[in-house]
């Protein structure tokens, strides 16, 4: 019979509320540099695209060091942070920041493709209406770019949960905390007898990351017929 | 009363307007890429001007001296564009009532009717623009252009992407909607005969420049001016 045992099903919870979180939290960051990446032109522009894409292309390992010295209890932010109460070393918020970070590059394209999409002269029609510059993005731009955010979000929920090198780096691989389905897989290859459990959450990964598809596709389906239909 | 006194400095061209309305229906009359659309779109505040001033009535909307540029949203101005521009996610109903949800205006279901009557589009309030024919979609936009009470009405071309038949059947609402609404418009156009049928007033731009011109001078068939199309 296929049962997880309690340690296996803490993993799996552990990383289902790592991704979710990593990608709510990413979620309005996301939505802010697409905007300005697809709608304006300010100094710095290249320096922050580069930026926003450096975690796409650095070695995982190397992200998460770089947390580690930036978000770490004695690191620039993290020291600052953990002052007034928000520590991400070693806790399962730090391994959502990780994850966040690692699909952020992900988000931000997926988004940005789909406000460059849209017409303009739909956002200035909105302004002759009346329309405010943020009204006209809430009314018109982001229901407009839906299928494109839900596709931008289920990518960077994708990458979340399989994130690794990045994750075990800056918050290491502690059980019931930030051991996340991908590290406890990794773990238990490691040790003798651990093949059954690995293989258990082998098969909880490949379910979970089909629905996510599955469920993206529906609502992004159901998005496009509501808006570009008739 | 509009007033328009800019420069704008667009690529090769020079653009350089300076002229009044006295109300009523005024044409901006010239061939394509005179800069028609980049003179009312500034007019509309969508594309600033280098230096100048435009007002409507005694509100100033731009002043490049006084540092006064009342952003697009602000400025009360209804605009027409060629290609409808109606909201694709949004039923006809929706977008006509767009305009007074975003401007912040009272429900005034009496206003709503009359325009709704006037563009003659009762019974298309259900449907999305998808669904729309050309001619249909034009006066929808035309509505919700109205239905924001604005001060001032821009048409840009709202007849170019209609056959000849659709703009038999749109030119009559628009006649209707400058003596039954009252607006001030501005009519860019480069076809003589809408002109002729909704104008008092006539400017011509050519090479970014404007020059009032009457409009005899434009129904005389002269060499000098060409008719495109």
């Amino acid at each position: 019979m296929f049962s997880l045992t309690p340690e296996e099903w803490i993993a799996v919870e552990l990383s289902l509320r790592i991704a979710f979180v990593a990608t709510l939290v990413a979620l309005p960051f996301g939505l802010a540099i697409a905007w300005l990446l697809a709608r304006k032109e300010f100094w710095g522009k290249a320096l922050l695209d580069g930026i926003v894409h450096l975690p796409l292309v650095l070695p995982p390992v190397v992200t998460g060091y770089l947390l580690l010295i930036t978000f770490g209890r004695r690191g620039l932010v993290g020291g600052f942070l953990a002052d007034i109460g928000i520590v991400f070393s070693f806790r399962w918020t730090g391994a959502a920041l990780a994850c966040g970070v690692m699909g952020f590059p992900l988000l931000v394209r997926a988004i940005r493709l789909s406000f460059e999409a849209i017409d303009k002269k739909l956002e200035d029609a909105a302004s002759t209406l009346g329309a405010s510059t943020f009204w006209t993005f809430a009314t018109v731009t982001l229901p407009l770019a839906l299928p494109g955010i839900i596709a931008g979000m289920v990518l960077c929920f994708a990458k979340a949960l399989g994130e690794f090198g990045a994750t075990i780096t800056f918050v290491s691989n502690i059980p019931g905390e930030t051991q996340t389905i991908s590290a406890a897989i990794y773990t238990f290859t490691q040790i003798p007898g651990g093949d059954a459990a690995a293989f258990r959450l082998v098969v909880i990964a490949v379910v979970i990351a089909l629905i996510a598809l599955i469920a993206s596709e529906w609502f992004a389906r159901r998005a496009g017929l509501r808006y570009h239909g008739d | 009363m509009l007033s328009v006194d800019v420069e704008k400095r667009l690529g090769e061209i020079q653009i350089a307007a300076k002229f009044a309305t006295t109300g009523g229906a005024t044409a901006l009359f010239g061939p394509s890429g005179a800069g028609k659309t980049s003179i009312i779109n500034m007019i509309a505040g969508l594309l600033k001007p280098d230096r100048g001033r435009i007002a409507l009535d005694d509100t100033v909307l731009f002043d490049s001296d006084a540092r006064i540029n009342l952003p697009a949203h602000r400025r009360r101005i209804g605009y027409v564009f060629q290609e409808g521009r109606l909201f694709p996610h949004m039923s006809v109903q929706q977008n006509l009532d767009y305009g007074r949800w975003a401007s912040g205006l009272p429900r005034d279901e009496a206003e709503r009717e009359r325009v709704i009557a006037l563009v003659n589009i009762g019974g298309l309030l259900k449907r999305r623009p998808g669904k729309l024919s050309g001619g249909e979609r034009q006066r929808v936009a035309l509505g919700r252009a109205l239905l924001m009470k604005p001060r001032l009405l821009l048409l840009d071309e709202p007849l170019a992407s209609l056959d000849r038949a659709r703009k038999l059947e749109i030119l009559p609402y628009l006649a209707r909607l400058r003596d039954e609404a009252r607006v001030p418009m501005i009519y860019v156009s480069h076809q003589i005969v809408e002109i002729q049928r909704l104008c008092s007033q006539v400017v011509r731009v050519e090479d970014g420049r404007t020059e009032p011109v009457n409009l005899e001078v434009l129904l005389r068939p002269t060499e000098e001016i060409e008719l495109p199309h």
